[in-house]
């Protein structure tokens, strides 16, 4: 699979023998990034224990809590009422040590972070104090398993959608420099300025409020239909409006971006020359200007999804989108600490995914990893 | 000086640019002005007050502007003080009692009913409450009356949540029951009109002791106020909006400015002393990368603090580190090639002069875009965060407004201009900086140049 899809972009010119060896590079090249990678979703992750955990204050805090609970409990026994104050005291020391060492909070932070690290790699990310799956579950592996589909679907699909409608836009709009509508897009680009959940507030007002045509939010309409393809449909119709917001967000800035990489390169001697050996204009834009500027358009793709990624708590606020965002939120508005931990650090593992993954289409349509030029691998 | 007004001549050649500019110039001599004329305390005390600040004001009015759109203009809100004016109040002594007649005459102009009517009394007495009767006297001469009741110290009496006279009007609300006339047999209540005309509000009281007193202020609420409007509390929105520019301003500007110069001397220690210093930058930007932002801002709100010098510090934090570091990167790395570097170091300037006087300037060019494009960016990193909940908990911004209006059904029940109006400022703003930071990216970056 992987072989024959590494086949196909790599030049005419080639040779078996080189061919050979572009496979075996890019192998090399992904696994070099696969062990960094991990490296450095095991940093990130731990940072982001270092913050729940205010870097051991909790602890502390837990700590006083416990103290202060056994003292009442002691004090209020009746049938403890006949010890001495000192034996009292002794006990509830006693009590103190084996309820800390139940906790674990009689190991140091350090220690203890360390194994939260782990948790957190194997994602066994704990219980929830107040929020439940749906089937009643308080495993927050379960909680954040059932809302990523939806999360998934939403970005994916829209993110998708748009990359290539802003590729193919940005070709049209390239060739046909200077009309009225590339300067349109020039003018509007800096609308990406603002994100999309605002967007989205517009969008809500005009199509929901407005015009009463689109939900206002959700994902299903209420109560959801039994039929799978009018569940689809009524998802899709719930989908209109966030792609749309994600949309105003970000196409002219991604059309105006690829654009413009796209006049630089259609300036070079190469094209000039293809142009000039009279090759059919679809073939020079495909073969001697999408295919340079591919990489440099996954980057600016790449950058595009993880901002998205990034904003998804809010816009799934937003438009009330049963994601994983929209569970962190709910989650920091009841304090529920292993929740919130948890969804971080799925969207950690999520970003690292997405940069892996787009890692690995650049190395696919990277000459100069296929080749193995020096130092570029970067 | 001469390069300066060579940029700005050049700027001015966008007039996206130079309008952009204009409003930023415009914004920022308007905050100055807002934090003079409305200082913090007041404001703050001002957002933060409860019902008895606010008495005055309709509650989710639209702004006055509404009315050069409509046909038919919404009634405004008027208010009498008996305690003020002192012509309405007339008192009798005799017999051990105070007659006090207090009588409001007001002109009602429109044809629709206003939001509310009520009464607020005070009173001063040792023991025995004053005992009050209340009626109105209709422009064809009825007299309708309302309710009495004895008062105490204080005493809100709202004619629109009086269940016995809205079963005297057959159903219909006080406060459009009183402006009806009743002669008109109409079924459906839509169709109902308000009777245009000098009404009068009568308050006949009775105080039972010699030094007692007895004051009355009459408010009709009507559907409009102010050039902003009122939210769900009957705050007026405009504080929010004016103190939303110094707020934005301050936010987008400071984390800007310094992620924008961390990264910039991050970068440019990394390059110059390359090694094992250079690889860990690397490193560091590339776990940033996965570091999910608003997850963590998020924690940080919920486990720490949601103010804003907190949020602005991790938002910094978290930004140094960010895609910014590798055109820096770039840049630097071929600076350090340069000629006049290898002068410096030739006659022995030590390294920190050479970071701060030979590679830094140099990158000037690139960084103004940089900052100028992070600051919108940023101005509505503060609102999203107010939009989950994250926002300062004192101070009233353009976000908290957004999100005060979503959350109570701004958006469901047609209170469009409560969320519309911050978010159209937040845009213009946002706006502007792009347009600026854009333009000046084309004159300091001349590869953009033509495309």
């Amino acid at each position: 699979m992987a072989e024959s899809t590494l086949q196909s972009p790599i030049p005419v010119v080639t040779k078996k023998k080189s061919s050979e060896s572009a496979v075996w590079r890019v192998t090399k090249y992904m696994a070099v990034r696969l062990v960094t990678m991990a490296f450095t979703v095991v940093i990130g992750l731990y940072l982001t224990i270092l913050i729940a955990n205010m870097g051991g204050y909790v602890d502390e805090i837990r700590r006083n809590d416990i103290r202060e609970t056994i003292q009442q409990q002691v004090m209020n026994d009746r049938s403890l009422q006949s010890l001495t104050p000192t034996q009292r005291t002794q006990l509830i020391q006693d009590r103190i040590v084996v309820e800390e060492k139940r906790l674990g909070l009689d190991r140091p932070f350090v220690l203890r972070s360390f194994g939260f690290l782990w948790d957190a790699v194997t994602l066994n990310l704990g219980f929830a104090e107040f929020i439940n799956a749906d089937n009643g579950s308080r495993q927050v592996r379960l909680i954040v398993l059932e809302r990523l589909p939806s999360t998934l679907v939403l970005f994916g699909t829209s993110n998708i959608i748009l990359f290539f409608v802003t590729l193919y836009l940005a070709l049209t709009l390239s060739r046909n420099y200077g009309s009225w509508w590339d300067r349109f897009i020039v003018a509007t680009s800096p609308m990406s300025a603002a994100p999309s959940w605002f967007y989205g507030i517009f969008v809500i007002v005009i199509f929901a409020a407005f015009l009463k045509v689109l939900p206002f939010g959700g994902m299903v309409s209420a109560p959801p239909p039994d039929n799978r393809i009018e569940y689809g449909l009524s998802m899709l119709k719930h989908m209109i409006l966030p792609t749309l917001a994600i949309a105003l967000n970000q196409v002219t800035f991604a059309i105006y971006n690829n654009r413009t990489f796209f006049l630089i390169y259609s300036s070079e001697d190469y094209v000039e020359m293809a142009k000039a050996k009279g090759l059919p204009a679809r073939e020079v834009e495909r073969k001697y200007i999408l295919r340079p500027t591919l990489p440099t358009n996954i980057t600016n793709f790449a950058f595009l999804l993880i901002g998205v990624w990034g904003g998804a708590p809010i816009f799934e606020g937003v438009f009330n989108w049963p994601g994983l965002g929209r569970t962190t939120l709910i989650a920091a508005g009841l304090f529920d600490t292993p929740v919130i931990v948890g969804t971080t650090v799925i969207f950690a593992y999520l970003l690292a995914l997405t940069v892996f993954l787009l890692d690995f289409v650049y190395a696919l349509v990277d000459p100069r990893v296929k080749i193995g030029s020096e130092g570029s691998s970067q | 000086m001469n390069s300066i007004k060579k940029f700005f001549t050049e700027l001015l050649q966008y007039p996206s640019a130079f309008i952009g500019m204009m409003y930023i110039i415009g914004l920022v001599i308007f905050s100055i002005y807002v934090v003079i004329a409305l200082p913090y305390d007041e404001a703050i005390s001002l957002w933060r007050g409860d019902e008895n600040t606010w008495y005055k004001t309709p509650r989710t009015a639209q702004p006055k502007w509404v009315n050069w759109f409509r046909e038919e203009d919404l009634p405004e809100t008027f208010s009498f003080n008996s305690a003020d004016q002192l012509d309405t109040k007339t008192e009798e002594f005799s017999n051990g009692t105070n007659k006090i007649l207090i009588s409001f005459p007001f002109e009602y102009n429109s044809e629709l009913f206003p939001q509310e009517v009520s009464l607020y009394f005070k009173s001063n007495y040792d023991a025995k409450q004053p005992f009050v009767n209340v009626k109105l006297i209709t422009p064809d001469g009825r007299t309708i009356n309302l309710n009495s009741f004895s008062i105490g110290r204080t005493h809100t009496y709202r004619l629109s949540q009086d269940q016995k006279l809205q079963r005297k009007f057959f159903g219909i609300s006080p406060e459009k029951g009183i402006f009806v006339d009743p002669t008109l047999d109409n079924d459906d209540p839509t169709l109902l009109k308000a009777v245009p005309g000098t009404y009068e509000l009568v308050v006949e009281g009775v105080a039972f002791e010699e030094n007692s007193s007895l004051d009355a202020e009459l408010i009709v609420y009507g559907h409009v106020y102010g050039w902003a409007g009122t939210d769900h509390r009957r705050r007026d929105i405009s504080i929010a909006l004016m103190w939303g520019a110094p707020v934005a301003l301050t936010f987008g500007l400071l984390s800007a400015l310094g992620t924008t110069i961390t990264t910039m001397i991050i970068a440019a220690v990394g390059t110059w002393y390359g090694g094992w210093i250079d690889e860990v930058i690397q490193r560091i930007t590339e776990v940033n990368l996965i570091l999910p932002f608003l997850s963590i801002l998020i924690m940080i709100g919920t486990f720490y603090s949601k103010s804003l010098w907190v949020m602005l510090i991790a938002v910094i934090a978290l930004s140094i580190f960010g895609g910014a570091i590798k055109g820096f990167r770039a840049v630097f790395l071929q600076i350090k090639e340069a000629p006049y570097v290898e002068a410096a170091r030739a006659y022995g300037a030590s390294n920190w002069r050479i970071i701060m006087q030979y590679l830094v300037p140099r990158i000037v060019p690139l960084l103004i875009p940089q900052l100028v494009i992070l600051i919108p960016a940023n101005v509505f990193l503060e609102a999203s965060l107010n939009i989950i909940n994250l926002g300062d908990p004192v101070l009233p911004t353009w976000g908290k407004l957004i999100q005060n209006g979503v959350g109570n059904g701004a958006l469901t029940q047609g209170y469009y201009y409560w969320v519309l109006e911050p978010a159209f400022v937040l845009l213009i703003t946002g706006l502007s900086f792009a347009l600026v930071g854009f333009s000046m990216d084309r004159i300091f970056n001349p590869r953009l140049r033509g495309v």
